[in-house]
């Protein structure tokens, strides 16, 4: 398993939680269109959970430049040093 | 502080364990086990998860009181609102978050028929911030200073005094932390400029108007001052989301107004229950002998248990019972009680004291008997992580704070924890520790006298009863939310509602107190009548569980009877409505000659004594009924 693959399941993992969901599986290629929970405001407490459980930081510029689940496992691997 | 270290990390299994709770039928197992989940250090997803439970058992869990509270005020505040709900349960409430639309908090508060309005909450917390107040940005003179501060506080005022149309409870308004960042340095706190300077005015304003009584306050200055400026503020958050602090901090904002919320509806702990070896002293009592614990000045770890001692006395000072639960043999640990010249605290202090070899649960429960107290008055603190354990698996209803390695931060984790959150203070909270110990003395000459009349009598007792006003309307209020036991109907109304109801001509409000010669009890007994037609009904009937067995019912009753008479009233009428905790008083209104008309299902009863044919008893007390003032208002 790759450490992106890591990534991707424990992101998978935490928005199952912030979302309040039981069966959830994100794949790189998920979007907020594809999941019901994910508004604006639970998008706000997603991030602010990643940050937490990977103890980083996103600035607002990254943040706004995400456009899927592989955008975001993609820049936690960058900022924790894990880039494939 | 700010991440809850009094609590423990939550399990693995936490959701699992949420999940299964849903699926349970509640009842008073699903309440235990919904307040084990609380009492773990939840993240605000967590928190959420579990208000979303505890709504869907309400209801079926007795041990709560539901609470409506809408919160307004500036910014995004939907992530704090679940996590308030969720934080109720660990304070004993369950919060219903009606949330006010984004920045429209003063529109909302003015039309009636909004949504905040219109949900009839019992209780509004307003959350403003300081850059939507005007005070975030130097003022350009003293004088538009002066304007600024002034407009922040009238806004909030107009916000508050429209709220208060539709929710009777109360507001609880929030302090305004500061800037992080010095415009001046350290001159901010001189320059009456400064936003500095302006939102500490507005807090000192804010303050003034709490101690008048009109509003409750939330100090979330002081709790973003004790986490730091700097990490409670987040201007990237506030860019990007108008979030008004750091989300980090949203369980520890949630807690603070959760512990007022449950505070308001009298659920906030009464007793700290202390473990005596490691905790109060350094070592073991029976092992190291009086010359071996380490206590008092001289040594690190000696100053470091008398502190503990000294906070639980100021702990004791504002109205804290303090008991003593202890693993030794009784008398080996009262030694340092009675010999040990470095002890703050002294046996007198101490309103129960239970060492022996039984278990730490088993003694929690004598300890609550012996005061008359719930075990959810109870907290409970030990060095020892596997006695904390035992009592936090079979008496999930006692707090227990996870306590650090370190003694010297015992009194910052039980002091955080804000188990014993107050929203008044009165003369009586002061004097209540030691009515325990006087009680204790009662006790004692009570088995020394024959019969029950001769010991009344010589208790040398003078009960004074009369009008509920400003002077005794605090102390009136937190027994209306705090009495469960001699409760006929546990309605609960708070200060603002108690104010409103002295004024109302068909309203007969009264307090009872009670002095015998060991000292006066205060206001111990308090009845609202409904004073409207020829038959009045007592809407609410309580009284302080110290007083029981001695005949103060009967001497309010020949009050009540004889002023209901003279006013032209033919009967009274009173109902019994069960709860989990008022059994004491089914037969209440029997006892006093009162004939049963109606029983319900539930076990409601109602009951009618009919004037012309009552004739109070002989009482072994002075009665001095004074209820001018009743008649004017």
């Amino acid at each position: 398993m790759s450490s992106q693959d890591g990534i991707l399941e424990r992101v998978g993992e935490i928005m199952a939680d912030t979302f309040d969901l039981d069966d959830f599986k994100a794949t790189r290629e998920t979007t907020a269109n594809d999941v019901e929970e994910w508004d604006s405001l639970s998008h706000v407490r997603l991030i602010v959970a990643i940050e937490r459980a990977f103890k980083i930081k996103f600035s607002n510029a990254e943040i706004e430049r995400l456009r899927n689940v592989g955008g975001l496992v993609d820049a936690i691997a960058s900022k924790t040093g894990q880039t494939a | 502080m700010s991440d809850l270290a009094w609590l423990r990390a939550p399990p693995p299994d936490f959701r699992a364990r949420v999940n299964a709770l849903k699926k349970a039928d509640g009842g008073a197992e699903a309440g235990l086990e919904l307040l084990r989940l609380a009492a773990y250090r939840l993240d605000e997803n967590q928190l959420a998860k579990l208000a979303s439970v505890a709504k869907a058992i309400s209801g079926k869990a007795p041990q709560f009181t539901p609470v409506k509270v809408a919160l307004i005020g500036d910014g995004t505040l939907s992530l704090v609102a679940p996590a308030i709900e969720g934080s109720g349960v660990r304070h004993g409430v369950l919060i219903d978050v009606v949330l006010g639309g984004y920045n429209s908090v003063v529109q909302e508060s003015f039309d009636e028929t909004s949504a905040v309005h219109a949900a009839k909450p019992d209780l509004v917390v307003l959350a403003t911030d300081c850059r939507i107040l005007g005070l975030s940005r130097a003022a350009a003179s003293r004088e538009a200073a002066n304007d600024l501060v002034d407009a922040a506080l009238t806004r909030t005022r107009m916000i508050v005094e429209r709220m208060g149309k539709s929710a009777r409870g109360g507001v609880i308004v929030q302090t305004v932390p500061p800037p992080a960042d010095p415009l001046f340095g350290s001159f901010d706190r001189v320059e009456p400029t400064s936003p500095f300077a302006m939102t500490e005015a507005f807090n000192a304003k804010l303050r003034q108007w709490a101690l008048s009584g009109g509003i409750v306050i939330a100090d979330i200055a002081r709790l973003a001052a004790s986490i730091g400026y700097e990490r409670w503020d987040d201007p990237r958050h506030w860019h990007a989301s108008k979030l008004p602090f750091s989300p980090d901090f949203t369980p520890a904002y949630a807690d603070v107004i959760a512990r007022l919320v449950g505070a308001l509806r009298g659920k906030a702990r009464k007793v700290l229950v202390l473990d005596l070896d490691n905790t109060l002293w350094g070592g073991v009592i029976g092992d190291d002998g009086l010359e071996g614990i380490a206590l008092g000045q001289g040594s690190a770890t000696g100053e470091v248990f008398l502190a503990i001692q000294n906070f639980a006395l100021d702990l004791r000072q504002r109205g804290i019972v303090l008991a003593v639960c202890s693993k030794n043999e009784d008398a080996t640990a009262r030694q340092p009680f009675r010999e040990h010249p470095e002890m703050a605290l002294k046996e007198a202090h101490i309103a129960a004291f239970q060492a022996n070899w039984t278990d730490k649960a088993a003694n929690l429960r004598t300890i609550a008997e012996t005061l008359n107290l719930g075990l959810d008055s109870l907290v409970f603190v030990d060095d020892n992580p596997a006695e904390r354990e035992q009592v936090r698996r079979e008496l999930p209803m006692v707090a227990v704070p996870e306590l650090p390695d370190d003694p010297a931060y015992f009194p910052r984790y039980l002091a955080a924890a804000g188990y014993f959150e107050a929203v008044a203070f009165s003369a009586e909270d002061r004097a209540r520790a030691e009515l325990y110990q006087t009680n204790a003395a009662r006790a004692e000459l009570m088995s020394s006298s024959s019969d029950m009349d001769s010991y009344l009598r010589s208790l040398d007792m003078h009960c004074r009863i009369g009008p509920v006003s400003s002077v005794n309307r605090a102390r009136v209020a937190q027994l209306i939310n705090k009495s469960n036991q001699y409760n006929l109907t546990t309605r609960r109304y708070t200060e603002a509602e108690v104010a409103e109801m002295e004024t109302r001509p068909d309203k007969l409000m009264l307090q009872a107190r009670l002095e015998d010669r060991f000292g006066d009890n205060g206001i111990i007994s308090i009845v609202i009548v409904d004073t409207k037609g020829r038959e009045w009904d007592i809407d609410t009937w309580l009284m302080s569980c110290r007083v029981l067995g001695r005949r103060v019912e009967n001497a309010v009753l020949n009050t009540i009877a004889g002023y209901a008479r003279s006013h032209g009233a033919t009967a009274l009428t009173g109902s019994y409505i069960p709860s989990a905790k008022n059994q004491m008083v089914r037969d209440h209104y029997e006892k006093l000659s009162f004939t049963l008309t109606e029983t319900s299902e539930s076990g409601a009863a109602r009951w009618r004594l009919d004037l012309s044919q009552y004739e109070g008893p002989d009482l072994p007390m002075r009665i001095e009924a004074d209820l001018a003032e009743v008649e004017e208002v």
